[in-house]
């Protein structure tokens, strides 16, 4: 549940969201949240974890060389095999 | 030494040049044969010199890639060349002003005949003079701002893209895919370029700038963060890195750049452009990646936290609910003070009767034991005495009533016997005044009748004198037309007109004649006169009758 006055979680950067989870969490532990608010706030929490997984897992395994052309200018990209 | 012996060499062609000839007779030779022989002696006595001396007029390698320049020392000058193989293995870029020490040999061009040396290797003339040159190029760089903290930009916690600037082989690029890999595996894009030697500078400066002139969202992926290496090496291997354009390139760039060049201890000028030195490209990529588990990790960690919590927070409330359940009181209880005042009252009630019925018993028992016969005796004859004068009392006033009624009965009698006369007299009188006013009414009944008459006389006399009957009484005549409507005009009057004339004695038909004027003579009717009308005579007696 996304309230009006806060950011879509899609749009928050792996550190925001992280941020943000931690100080749901940290806010939920002291038990000092309303009922209603709690409710309302973990599911953000919950949105805000599966944010965080989908970037984690969004990561790229990918190694690529530069090709230049002869004026030093890039070309393109190619796999580089560094091994 | 070589000196010596290059001198003799020289003495030595000289003497075969004189002893060829006497000095009538020398040998003639060309200008040719003299520079090849000149050359040849060069070459031969200065075929591998060291040489230490300070670059001068340096202006990098010429367009065929030789660099052309001299070295010189306080008193003396020789051209130097480095021709392009030679330059390209150079372990650092020459500067103007390097002190040196070149190896090489000299050579002359027969040309020119100048002579100058061929360089096959060169380094500087020890670390403190390259370190000099570091120094004073540092405090211009850091004059100019490029090292300044303020400049310093934070590396994204988790980079999409990583751009590394290095040599594409050896262990370098290696090392740091392999802690990419362990930590996050990441899109790694490689700008290869030589990192040793001159124009590696060049090369480096010119990656940087190429990863940051990539367009975000283009064909190439653009670098979150670039990471420029090198391994470890000797202070003239690391040269490269302290170029004024790596530098700049470094600090202009608009992707934050770590800079791991050489070992820990190894500092070069873009360490102090980058926004973060990293000690070794493994650092490097530590410090450009997070480790992915650890962020799995905690993310997990924090979504149990928050399950726990959330869950804890339920517990508690639920806890919360219970323990305040509890506390409410149950209607038992609520109602146990009440029901024991209740109790107490009712029971008390009980009580109470007794202690009231008791009470009133031992009332009526003290009452009771001062009630006494002889008591109620007294009493009962005192009450018969008061009795018995009542008795006598209201006899007396009995008596007196019935006297008082009797007296009143025979007034009332007398009255009663007078009565028969006093009704007759006022008989009598009622009807003398019934006499009267018969009498007065009479009277005024005829004087009204009296007075009515002459009314009417008078008004019937006013009547006679208006009417146009009395005009009739005095000759004239009333025309009316066919209709018996008066003809007032004789503009109204048409001949042969049937009219009417009435007299005071009566109505006589006519015919209207022509013209106007005299009648035609025909004997007129004589005016009889008329006599008074039968009519207003017999009015009277008519009138008369209605009284």
């Amino acid at each position: 549940m996304n309230t009006t006055t806060q950011p879509d979680v899609s749009t928050l950067s792996f550190e925001q969201a992280v941020e943000e989870l931690e100080r749901i969490v940290s806010a939920l532990e002291r038990g000092d949240v309303a009922l209603d608010k709690s409710i309302e706030i973990y599911e953000r929490g919950e949105a805000l974890k599966k944010h965080c997984e989908a970037l984690l897992k969004a990561a790229e395994d990918r190694i690529e060389k530069i090709r230049l052309d002869r004026a030093g200018k890039p070309q393109g990209v190619e796999p580089l095999d560094a091994d | 030494m070589c000196w010596p012996s290059a001198k003799g060499a020289v003495k030595e062609a000289m003497a075969s040049f004189f002893d060829s000839d006497s000095p009538s007779n020398l040998t003639e030779y060309s200008v040719s044969e003299l520079s090849g022989s000149i050359k040849r002696t060069v070459e031969q006595a200065f075929d591998q010199v060291r040489v230490r001396g300070e670059i001068s007029g340096y202006r990098g390698p010429h367009s065929s890639g030789h660099a052309y320049f001299a070295l010189k020392d306080d008193r003396a000058r020789i051209d130097a060349v480095i021709w392009k193989g030679t330059f390209s293995r150079l372990r650092f870029r020459p500067e103007e002003g390097m002190e040196v020490i070149a190896t090489g040999k000299v050579t002359t061009f027969p040309g020119s005949s100048k002579y100058q040396i061929v360089i096959e290797s060169m380094e500087p003339a020890g670390a403190g003079a390259l370190m000099a040159l570091l120094e004073e190029r540092k405090r211009k760089l850091a004059a100019e701002g490029l090292f300044d903290a303020g400049r310093k930009r934070p590396l994204p916690y988790m980079p999409k893209v990583i751009g590394v600037v290095t040599s594409p082989t050896g262990a370098v690029i290696r090392d740091i895919l392999h802690r990419i890999a362990d930590r996050f595996p990441v899109h790694v894009v490689v700008w290869p370029v030589r990192v040793q030697g001159d124009g590696s500078g060049d090369e480096v400066a010119a990656a940087i700038r190429g990863f940051n002139a990539i367009e975000p969202g283009g064909a190439m992926a653009r670098p979150d963060v670039l990471i420029v290496a090198r391994g470890g090496g000797s202070l003239e291997d690391l040269w490269g890195f302290n170029d004024e354009a790596v530098v700049r390139a470094a600090a202009a760039s608009e992707i934050p750049l770590i800079s791991a060049v050489g070992h820990e201890t190894d500092w070069t000028l873009i360490d102090y452009a980058a926004d973060q030195r990293a000690p070794t490209p493994t650092g490097a990529a530590e410090m450009a990646v997070p480790v992915k588990a650890d962020l799995e990790a905690a993310i997990s960690g924090l979504s149990a936290r928050l399950k726990a919590a959330v869950g804890r927070q339920m517990d508690n409330r639920r806890q919360a609910v219970r323990s305040l359940a509890r506390a409410l009181p149950s209607l038992d209880q609520l109602l146990a003070l009440p029901r024991r005042r209740f109790d107490e009252a009712a029971l008390g009630l009980g009580r109470g009767l007794q202690m009231n019925t008791a009470n009133k018993r031992r009332q009526f028992e003290r009452v009771s034991t001062e009630l006494r016969a002889d008591l109620l005796k007294g009493k009962l004859s005192d009450r018969r005495q008061r009795i018995a004068d009542f008795m006598n009392r209201a006899e007396r006033i009995v008596e007196r009533q019935v006297h008082r009624g009797e007296a009143r009965v025979s007034a009332a009698d007398a009255a009663l016997r007078t009565l028969p006369s006093r009704l007759l007299g006022q008989i009598h009188r009622a009807t003398d005044r019934v006499a009267g006013l018969a009498a007065r009414s009479d009277a005024a009944v005829r004087a009204d009748v009296r007075r009515l008459r002459s009314v009417i006389v008078a008004q019937d006399r006013i009547l006679q004198s208006l009417s146009y009957r009395n005009v009739l009484q005095r000759g004239f005549a009333l025309v009316r037309d066919a209709e018996g409507g008066p003809v007032r005009q004789a503009a109204a009057v048409t001949a042969g007109m049937a009219l009417s004339l009435e007299f005071a004695d009566g109505r006589v038909s006519a015919i209207a004649g022509e013209g106007s004027g005299e009648p035609v003579p025909q004997p007129p009717t004589p005016r009889k006169k008329q006599s008074k009308s039968p009519e207003p005579s017999g009015e009277t007696p008519k009138q008369g009758t209605l009284f």
